[in-house]
C-alpha cells in the first residue's frame, strides 16, 4: 500500500526545473503529482510518476541526485473537513507528518493526499483501521 | 622620531657586524639545545663554526611550518620550559596549532620592537592606543599591548568585536591611535556612519593595520573614511608576532624590518635560491636574538621583495614591500590563517560528504566572507529539507569549531564543482586586494 516517490535535489538556479521536466518528457514519463520545497539555496522536487524506475534512471544519467522514498497516498472526499478527519486520526495515534501535498483527481469527486511519514507501516495501519482509503501505488501511477 | 635611535639608525657596516655576531651565537645555541637543528645541520654537514660571514647563512637548511608541526608542541624550544613565561599559537592544518614560547627576554625584545614600530608609525607617549586586535593565543592583541605600554602610551585593551561599544569608547576616551585589521577598520567606519557618527570628528590620527593582506587602494579608502594615516605592519607568530616590520609614517613606502633582530632573505620559492634586491619572492627570516624558539631560515610563505635603499626617515633597516600573496595556498580570512586542506579534512570527517568542495572568499561590507560549496550526492541527499539544512549547519559549525572562522555552507548539485586532471581549483578569492 506504499507509493514510491522520487525526490531530486536542485540548486536554486534558473532552468533546472525545466531541464528535469524536459528529460522526463523525452523519456515518456508522465508526472502524476509533484511538490517543490525550496529554501534560499536549494530545492527538493518530489514527484509521483507513472514509471519510477525509468525516471530514476534517466535523471541519474543526467547527473542529478535522486532518491526514492515510500510515501502514502490517501483518498479524501473532496469536501470541507475531509483532510481534517485524517489529520485528527494521525494525531490521536501520535503519528508525525514529515510533509504532505495534495492533488485533486481529474474525474472523481475525491482528492488524493500524499503523506511522508517516518513510521510508514504504523501510519497505514492506523489509516486503514479508521476506514480511510489508502491507495496502492499501481493505482496512482496509472491514474 | 625614533624609539631607539642608536639601533634604528645604525650604519649598515655596524648593523651587519652585529647581525653576524648574533647569528653565530644563535646557530651555536640551537645546535646545542635543539635536537632538530643538530640533526638538520649534521645532515647538511654543517657546524656552527661554518658561519664566518653573513653569506654563509645561505648554506643552512630552511625551517618550515611543517617542521614546527612535527615538533608540536615544544620540540623546537631552545629554552627550558621553566624559563618560558608566555606561550602563543597560530592555527595549524591538522587542527594542531603552531606553538611558540617566549622567555622574559623575548617579551622584553618584542615590547621594544613593537614600541619602535609604534614610534615609526607616528605614535608617542601620551597617545591613547585603541587596541582592537584580538587578545588570546593570537599574538596581535598582547603584542601591540606590551609595545604600547613600553612606549608609555595609554592602551585600551578592547580586543575585537562589539563594534558599537568600540565606537563609543573611541569617542568618549579620545583614542588617537587605532590598531586592528584593515578590514575591521572599514567595518567600524561603516557602522559609525549607520549610527550617524562622523569618524572625522574622532581624535584618531594614525591607524596601524596588519594581520591580513591589503592594498594601496584600500589604504586610500581607509584614510579617507577614517581620517587618519594608515600604516602597514607585518609580523607572524612563528617569528615573534606583530612588529617584525612596519612602514614609517615619513615614507609609507615599504616596511622596515628590524634587522638587528631578524635577518631577512628573499628566495625563489621553487628553487630555494636567494634572489637579488628588488626581485619578488618568498620572505625567509632568521631570528638572531630570540631565546624561547629561535628559527633558522624560516620560510614565511609570504611573497614580497626587499630594498636596502636609504629611507627618508633615516632608519638604516631594509624595507620589504607590501605582501603580495603566498607561495602556498593559505588564505587569510578575517585575520585567521586558513588552509584549504584544513577544510577538506573537516569535510571528509563528516560521513557521506564528498571531498569535492569549493571555497569562495569575498569581501562584503569590508568583512571577509567564506562560502563553502559542498556537492550533495545520494548518500547525503534526503527528501526532507530539514535534514539538508542540518547538514549545512553541521558543516558550518565544525569549521567554526576547528578553525574559528564563520562560513556559509552551500549545498550544490553533484559534478558542478570543477574536476581537473592536475590540481583542482579549490579556492575562488574574489577579494580585490
Amino acid at each position: 500500500m506504499k507509493v514510491e516517490q522520487i525526490s531530486i535535489f536542485i540548486e536554486n538556479k534558473s532552468g533546472r526545473l525545466a531541464e528535469i521536466t524536459r528529460i522526463l518528457g523525452e523519456s515518456g514519463i508522465n508526472i502524476r503529482a509533484l511538490s517543490l520545497a525550496d529554501t534560499s539555496d536549494f530545492g527538493i522536487l518530489r514527484l509521483i510518476v507513472n514509471d519510477v524506475e525509468t525516471a530514476n534512471k534517466v535523471l541519474k544519467e543526467k547527473g542529478f541526485t535522486v532518491n526514492k522514498t515510500e510515501v502514502v497516498a490517501v483518498e479524501v472526499p473532496d469536501r470541507p473537513g475531509g483532510l481534517g478527519a485524517i489529520l485528527q486520526t494521525l494525531d490521536s495515534e501520535q503519528i508525525n507528518v514529515e510533509y504532505m501535498y495534495a492533488f485533486v483527481e481529474r474525474c472523481g469527486g475525491n482528492a488524493v493526499i500524499i503523506f511522508r511519514f517516518d513510521e510508514v507501516d504504523k501510519a497505514i495501519n492506523a489509516l486503514k483501521a479508521n476506514n480511510f482509503s489508502v491507495l496502492a501505488g499501481e493505482r496512482l501511477y496509472s491514474m | 622620531m625614533y624609539f631607539n635611535e642608536e639601533f634604528e639608525t645604525l650604519p649598515r657596516p655596524a648593523l651587519e657586524a652585529l647581525q653576524l655576531k648574533r647569528l653565530q651565537a644563535v646557530v651555536e645555541r640551537v645546535y646545542a639545545n635543539v635536537p632538530f637543528y643538530k640533526a638538520s645541520f649534521d645532515r647538511s654537514g654543517l657546524k656552527p663554526a661554518d658561519v664566518r660571514s653573513l653569506d654563509d647563512l645561505q648554506r643552512f637548511p630552511f625551517t618550515t611550518k611543517q617542521d614546527m608541526r612535527d615538533s608540536y608542541p615544544y620540540g623546537l624550544f631552545a629554552a627550558p620550559l621553566d624559563e618560558v613565561v608566555r606561550i602563543h599559537a597560530s592555527s595549524g592544518t591538522t587542527g594542531k596549532p603552531t606553538v611558540v614560547g617566549y622567555t622574559h627576554k623575548d617579551i622584553d625584545t618584542w615590547s621594544d620592537l613593537m614600541a619602535r614600530s609604534f614610534v615609526a608609525a607616528g605614535a608617542h607617549r601620551g597617545d591613547i592606543i585603541h587596541n582592537a586586535y584580538g587578545y588570546g593565543l593570537f599574538t596581535g592583541g598582547l603584542g601591540a599591548h606590551y609595545g604600547a605600554e613600553r612606549l608609555g602610551a595609554s592602551v585600551i585593551p578592547i580586543s575585537g568585536g562589539n563594534t558599537k561599544r568600540q565606537i563609543m569608547i573611541m569617542q568618549d576616551f579620545g583614542s588617537t591611535i587605532l590598531t586592528c585589521t584593515p578590514s575591521y577598520s572599514l567595518f567600524m567606519a561603516e557602522e559609525a556612519r549607520a549610527e550617524g557618527i562622523d569618524f572625522k570628528k574622532l581624535k584618531l590620527r594614525v591607524g596601524i593595520f596588519g594581520a591580513e593582506p591589503w592594498s594601496e587602494a584600500m589604504r586610500g579608502e581607509i584614510e579617507e573614511k577614517l581620517n587618519l594615516a594608515a600604516i602597514d605592519i607585518y609580523g607572524l607568530s612563528e617569528i615573534m608576532g606583530p612588529g617584525v616590520a612596519i612602514e614609517c609614517i615619513e615614507a609609507k613606502n615599504g616596511l622596515h624590518i628590524w634587522e638587528d633582530h631578524f635577518i631577512p632573505e628573499i628566495i625563489d620559492p621553487e628553487t630555494g635560491r636567494r634572489l637579488p634586491q628588488g626581485e619578488r619572492g618568498e620572505l625567509v627570516i632568521t631570528t638572531i636574538t630570540k631565546q624561547g624558539i629561535p628559527l633558522i631560515r624560516y620560510r614565511t610563505r609570504d611573497i614580497t621583495s626587499i630594498s636596502y635603499e636609504p629611507c627618508v626617515c633615516g632608519r638604516t633597516h631594509a624595507r620589504i614591500s607590501r605582501m603580495s600573496g603566498r607561495s602556498d595556498d593559505m588564505l587569510i580570512i578575517r585575520g585567521v590563517n586558513v588552509f584549504p586542506s584544513q577544510i577538506e579534512s573537516i569535510l571528509v570527517g563528516i560521513e557521506g560528504v564528498e571531498p569535492h568542495y569549493l571555497l569562495i572568499v569575498d569581501r562584503k561590507d569590508n568583512l571577509d566572507t567564506l562560502e563553502v560549496h559542498v556537492e550533495v550526492d545520494e548518500r547525503l541527499f534526503s527528501d526532507e529539507i530539514k535534514v539538508l539544512q542540518l547538514l549545512a549547519k553541521r558543516i558550518e559549525k565544525e569549521i567554526k569549531d576547528v578553525l574559528g572562522v564563520t562560513c556559509t555552507a552551500k549545498l550544490v548539485e553533484p559534478k558542478t564543482i570543477q574536476r581537473s586532471e592536475g590540481k583542482a581549483k579549490r579556492v575562488i578569492d574574489n577579494r580585490k586586494l
